[in-house]
C-alpha cells in the first residue's frame, strides 16, 4: 500500500518535471532561467504572503488570546502583565511594520529584463539611526525589565511571610507548612524513612510543628516564601496564574516569594474566567469529561521523565479564617512520625 | 567572462602550480576517503539531509500525539514497535522523540549539514585556494561526523530507548539510568555519538580558521571576502572556544554516570535508592551546557545568514547594502553570544542579580541583529530582484530572522522569562528565529550552489513549489504556538489532558500537526528534485547566476586543485552588481579597477 504510493508520487513528479521542462522549452529558454514572467508571478506572491501573513496574524490575535491566561492572581503579576502587554506592543508593532516592507520590496523591485538596479551600497547616515533607535527603545525595555525583575526577586516584607516548602520527586508534588513558629525544620532527601516521605530531620525542634500537605492553601494577600526542595531531579515549580516560577533543583533549596491576591471564589466570579470555563466545558462535555470549575494550579515544567505531563498539585487561596479553619484540620510532623 | 579571469591570472603567474593533475582517483579515494574538500562537502550535505529526514520524520510521529493524545494510529506501531502497543505511543517514547529530534536537527543538520558543508564547498573556493589548508583534517572532520551519525542512529536501537532527556540532557535526569529507561544505554551512546561529534566539528573549524587565515589569494583581502566567508570564519571560531566546553561538560557527565563520581549529583533518592553523591551541582552541568550552547545558536545562524547575505545581493543585483556593518555585526553578534548564555537559566536558583546582567547583555543583541534585518531589507529597495528558489528561501529567512528575533526581547528579560520560561512560547521563538532561519538558509545555499557542486541545475519550478509549501507551512506551525505558551502550555508534555486549562488549546494543536505533516511531505519534493537534478538535471553554465565571486571562475567539472593553471588574482570586493560604468550587470572579483575607477 505504502509502496504504491510512493511509486504512484513519484511518477507524478517525474510527469511534473517534464510538463515544466518542456513548457521552458516552448518558451525556448532552459527551465532554470528565472524569466520576467517567473519575476512577476513570484513578485506578486510575495505581497499576497505579506498580507497573509499580517492578516492571518490578527485573526489569531482575535481567536486565541481569549485562550491565554487570565488576570494575574499575585501582587508582582500585575506588574508583570504590564511589563508584558509594553513589550508586546513594542515587538508586535515592529512586526506589522516591518514584515510588510519587506514583501512590499519584493514585490515592488520584482525584476525585469529591461531593468538595472540602482548601485548602492551604503549610507552611514541610516545605519546610524537603525543602530541608535533599537539601542534607545531596548534600553527603555532593559531598564523597565531589570526594575521589574529587582522587585520581583528581592520584595520588601512590611509583613513575615508564610514560609512553605514545596518538595518535588518524580511525579508528584508536597508540601510542608512550618507551623507556629513559621520555620521549617532542616530536612534532607538522606533522612527519608518509612513514613518520613520527605527527610524531615525528628531531632530539629523547629520542625515538630510542620505540616505536610497534599494541597496548597494560601491566605489571600499574605506573603508566601515559597522553598523548593527536590528529590530526584531537576523539576520546576510553574504557577502560571500567580505568574511565577522556580526551578527544584536536587542537592539545594531555591526559593520564590508571591502574594496572592485574587482567592479562587473571586476568579471564578470574575467574567473573563467565566467565560473560558463556559468554553472549557463545552468541551468537556462533548469528550464526555467531568465538568470543570476554575482552580488555580502548581504544574512541573522541567522535563523529569514519563510522567512530567501529569506532575501536579491543587492550590487554593482563600480568606485568612478559611485558611487557619484548614491549617488547624492537618497534622503536625510531631503527630504523625 | 572566465576567459578574461584566466587571461588576467596567467598574468600574474602564481607560482604554486600543484601537480594535481596526475593524481589518479579510484572509487575508494573519490568518494568515500576523498581529501578534496568540494567531495567533503558533498558528503557533509548528503549525511546531513540522511539525518534531517529522521529528524522531520520523527517531529510529524510526535505531532500526531499532541495533536490526538491517545488515539491509536497504525503508523506508530510500524514505526516505533513496542513503544507504541496498539498505535498509542509511550510516554517514554515520546520524551525520546523529542530528544533525538532536537539533537538531530541541532547539531547533525544545522551545525554539521550546514556548515560543514557550506564551509567546505566555499572557502577554498571563494578565497582563491587549491584546498583546505589540510586535507587530510577535513577528511578525519568528515568521518568523525559520520561516525557519530551512525552512534546517533544506532542508539535508536537499543533496548531501553533512546536518550530521552532533553537534548539539553540535564543531569541528575541524564545520569541515572533508575529516573527514565532513556537514561541508559541509550544515553550512553547519545554522549560517544556527540563526543565524536565533537572532536570532528573541532578539526574542521581549526582547518576553516586556519584556510581562511592563511590561503587568500593575492589581492582577497578581508574587506574584499564574501559575506559568506566572514560567517563561515566567525562560526569557526565560535565552535573552536565553544565546543571544548561542551565536551568537558558531557565528560564530567560520563564520569557521574559511570564513576561513582559527584561533579553533578548531590542528596538524590530516585526510584526507591538513596544514590551515595553528595556536594556536586546540576546547576554546573547547565552553566557548562549553555556556554556552548548560546554560541551554539550563532553558529547554526550565522553561515545562513552569510548565505542569505550573498544571495540576495546576487539576485537583487545589486551591492549587500552596508558591507562593513554587515562584517561589524556578525562580530558583534558572536562576542555578545559568550556571554548571554544565563538567559536559559533566570530561574534555575541562580542569583538574581546575574539575571539582570545576562538581561542586559542579552537584550543588547538585538541591535547587530536589527543592522542585520535592516541592510538585508534596504539591499532589496531599488534593486532588479530575480527570484530563483534560493531568492525565495533567503527572503524567507529575513522574514523569520524579524519574526523571531522579536519574541527574543521578550525571553531574553529576566522578569518576562519567568512565566513563559520552557513553555510553547519558547518553542515558538526558537523554532523561528533559529530552526527555520538557518533551514531556510541551508536550503538557498543548496539551490544556489547546487550548480557548482554537481555541475548540474535544479529544477525551478519544483524550487518554487517547495518553496511557498514550506513558507506557509512553518509559520502555520510555529506561529500559534505563541498563543499556546502564553496560556501556560509547558513544552516536553506527551498530552495536554490532565489539565482541564489546556482543554481549549486542543484545536489550535490539530492545526499545528496539520501544517506539520503538510510541510514535512512537502519536503520530498525537494529530496527528489536534488536527486533527479543529480543525475537528470540540465547541464550547468559556469556561472549561472552571473554572481561576481571566485567560486564560478572555476570550471564546472570539479578537478583537484580548483582551478587549471593559476589562481585568479582578485581586484575588487564581491558586490560590484550594477556597478555604473559597466554594461553587464555584474563584475567579476577578478576584473581589475578602471582607471579613476572608484573602489566600494
Amino acid at each position: 500500500m505504502t509502496l504504491i504510493v510512493l511509486v504512484l508520487a513519484v511518477l507524478t513528479a517525474l510527469q511534473l518535471i517534464r510538463i515544466f521542462e518542456l513548457s521552458s522549452k516552448a518558451r525556448q529558454t532552459a527551465e532554470y532561467e528565472v524569466t520576467d514572467r517567473d519575476n512577476n508571478n513570484q513578485g506578486w506572491l510575495m505581497l499576497l504572503f505579506g498580507f497573509g501573513l499580517i492578516a492571518s496574524f490578527f485573526w489569531m490575535l482575535n481567536a486565541w488570546l481569549p485562550v491565554t491566561l487570565p488576570k494575574p492572581a499575585s501582587a508582582h503579576g500585575t506588574d508583570y502583565d504590564n511589563l508584558m502587554t509594553i513589550s508586546m506592543l513594542v515587538i508586535i508593532a515592529m512586526f506589522v511594520l516591518v514584515q510588510p516592507i519587506l514583501f512590499y520590496f519584493a514585490w515592488k523591485y520584482r525584476g525585469a529584463k529591461d531593468r538595472k538596479a540602482t548601485y548602492y551600497e551604503h549610507n552611514n547616515r541610516l545605519e546610524f539611526i537603525w543602530t541608535i533607535v533599537p539601542a534607545v527603545v531596548l534600553a527603555v525595555l532593559i531598564i523597565y525589565g531589570m526594575t521589574t525583575w529587582s522587585n520581583v526577586m528581592n520584595p520588601k516584607n512590611e509583613q513575615e511571610p508564610l514560609v512553605i516548602e514545596v518538595y518535588a520527586q518524580q511525579f508528584k508534588w508536597t508540601a510542608r507548612y512550618a507551623g507556629q513558629d513559621n520555620q521549617l525544620g532542616y530536612a534532607n532527601v538522606r533522612l527519608i524513612k518509612d513514613a518520613n516521605v520527605i527527610g524531615v530531620d525528628t531531632l530539629d525542634t523547629k520542625g515538630g510543628d510542620d505540616k505536610i500537605t497534599t494541597e496548597i492553601h494560601l491566605p489571600v494577600g499574605r506573603p508566601v516564601l515559597f522553598k523548593f526542595r527536590s528529590q530526584d531531579v531537576i523539576h520546576s515549580a510553574y504557577f502560571p496564574h500567580f505568574r511565577a516560577q522556580m526551578n527544584c533543583v536536587p542537592g539545594m533549596t531555591t526559593q520564590f516569594q508571591f502574594t496572592p491576591t485574587v482567592t479562587t471564589a473571586e476568579m471564578r466570579q470574575d467574567a473573563e474566567v467565566q467565560a473560558k470555563v463556559a468554553r472549557i466545558n463545552k468541551i468537556r462535555t462533548e469528550k464526555g469529561l467531568e465538568a470543570y470549575a476554575y482552580d488555580y494550579v502548581l504544574l512541573c515544567n522541567k522535563i523529569c521523565g514519563s510522567a512530567h505531563y501529569n506532575m501536579q498539585m491543587n492550590i487554593v487561596v482563600e480568606s485568612e479564617a478559611e485558611y487557619a479553619k484548614w491549617l488547624t484540620e492537618q497534622k503536625t510532623v510531631a503527630e504523625t512520625l | 567572462m572566465a576567459d578574461h579571469a584566466h587571461d588576467h591570472a596567467h598574468d600574474h603567474a602564481h607560482d604554486d602550480h600543484h601537480d594535481h593533475e596526475h593524481h589518479v582517483d579510484n572509487f575508494w579515494t573519490k568518494y568515500v576517503f576523498s581529501i578534496d574538500h568540494k567531495m567533503i562537502a558533498k558528503q557533509f550535505l548528503v549525511t546531513g539531509m540522511f539525518m534531517g529526514i529522521i529528524g522531520v520524520f520523527m517531529s510529524m510521529l510526535f505531532r500526531l500525539q499532541l495533536a490526538w493524545p491517545g488515539e491509536s494510529f497504525p503508523i506508530l506501531e510500524t514505526f516505533l514497535g513496542k513503544w507504541a502497543p496498539d498505535g498509542v505511543m509511550d510516554p517514554n517514547m515520546y520524551l525520546a522523540l523529542v530528544t533525538i529530534h532536537g539533537t538531530i536537527m541541532v547539531f547533525f543538520v544545522l551545525t554539521a549539514g550546514l556548515s560543514g558543508t557550506f564551509s567546505n564547498l566555499l572557502i577554498p573556493l571563494q578565497i582563491g585556494a587549491r584546498d583546505m589548508a589540510s586535507g587530510f583534517l577535513n577528511m578525519i572532520s568528515y568521518w568523525f561526523f559520520a561516525a557519530s551519525s551512525v552512534v546517533m542512529v544506532v542508539s535508536l536501537f537499543v533496548e531501553t530507548g533512546p536518550a530521552s532527556g532533553g537534548w539539553t540532557v540535564y543531569p541528575p535526569l541524564s545520569a541515572l539510568p533508575q529516573a527514565m529507561p532513556g537514561s541508559g544505554a541509550g544515553m550512553t551512546l547519545w554522549l560517544v555519538s556527540m563526543t565524536l561529534f565533537i572532536a570532528g566539528s573541532l578539526i574542521g573549524s581549526l582547518n576553516y580558521i586556519v584556510t581562511v587565515i592563511n590561503l587568500r589569494t593575492k589581492g582577497m583581502s578581508m574587506t574584499r571576502l564574501p559575506l559568506t566567508i566572514w560567517a563561515f570564519l566567525v562560526t569557526a571560531i565560535l565552535g573552536v572556544l565553544s565546543f571544548p566546553v561542551l565536551l568537558s561538560a558531557a565528560l564530567l557527565l560520563v564520569f557521574d554516570r559511570s564513576m561513582g563520581t559527584s561533579f553533578y549529583l548531590s542528596d538524590i533518592m530516585v526510584a526507591g535508592e538513596m544514590l551515595t553523591n553528595q556536594g556536586g551541582s546540576p546547576i554546573l552541568f547547565e552553566h557548562l551546557f549553555w556556554f556552548l550552547g548560546h554560541p551554539e545558536v550563532y553558529i547554526i545562524l550565522l553561515p545562513a545568514l552569510g548565505i542569505t547575505s550573498e544571495v540576495i545581493a546576487t539576485n537583487s543585483r545589486k551591492p549587500i547594502f552596508g558591507y562593513r556593518a554587515m562584517i561589524g555585526s556578525i562580530l558583534a553578534i558572536a562576542f555578545l553570544s559568550f556571554i548571554v548564555w544565563g538567559h536559559h537559566m533566570f530561574i534555575t536558583g541562580m542569583n538574581p542579580f546575574l539575571g539582570s546582567v545576562f538581561t542586559f547583555t542579552t537584550l543588547l543583541i538585538a541591535i547587530p541583529s536589527a543592522v542585520k534585518a535592516f541592510n538585508y531589507i534596504t539591499t532589496l529597495w531599488k534593486g532588479n530582484i530575480r527570484f530563483t528558489p534560493a531568492m525565495l528561501f533567503s527572503i524567507g529567512l529575513v522574514s523569520t530572522f524579524v519574526a523571531g528575533g522579536l519574541t527574543g526581547i521578550i525571553l531574553g528579560d529576566s522578569a518576562l522569562d519567568i512565566n513563559v520560561h520552557d513553555t510553547y512560547f519558547v518553542v515558538a521563538h526558537f523554532h523561528i528565529v533559529m530552526g527555520l532561519s538557518a533551514i531556510f538558509g541551508m536550503f538557498a545555499g543548496v539551490y544556489h550552489w547546487f550548480p557548482k557542486m554537481y555541475g548540474r541545475m535544479m529544477n525551478k519550478s519544483m524550487g518554487y513549489l517547495h518553496f511557498w509549501l514550506t513558507f506557509v507551512s512553518a509559520y502555520g506551525v510555529f506561529f500559534p504556538m505563541h498563543f499556546t505558551g502564553l496560556a501556560g502550555l509547558p513544552r516536553r508534555y506527551y498530552s495536554n489532558a490532565e489539565f482541564p486549562i489546556f482543554d481549549e488549546l486542543q484545536d489550535i494543536n490539530v492545526i499545528i500537526t496539520m501544517f506539520a505533516i503538510g510541510g514535512g511531505i512537502a519536503q520530498l519534493i525537494f529530496i527528489f528534485n536534488f536527486f533527479y537534478s543529480m543525475w537528470r538535471g540540465p547541464k550547468a553554465p559556469q556561472n549561472p547566476w552571473n554572481s561576481n565571486t571566485l567560486e564560478w571562475t572555476a570550471p564546472v567539472e570539479h578537478i583537484h586543485g580548483n582551478w587549471p593553471g593559476a589562481i585568479p588574482e582578485v581586484h575588487r570586493w564581491a558586490y560590484d552588481y550594477s556597478k555604473p560604468g559597466y554594461d553587464e550587470d555584474f563584475v567579476p572579483q577578478t576584473t581589475p579597477l578602471k582607471d579613476g575607477e572608484h573602489a566600494h
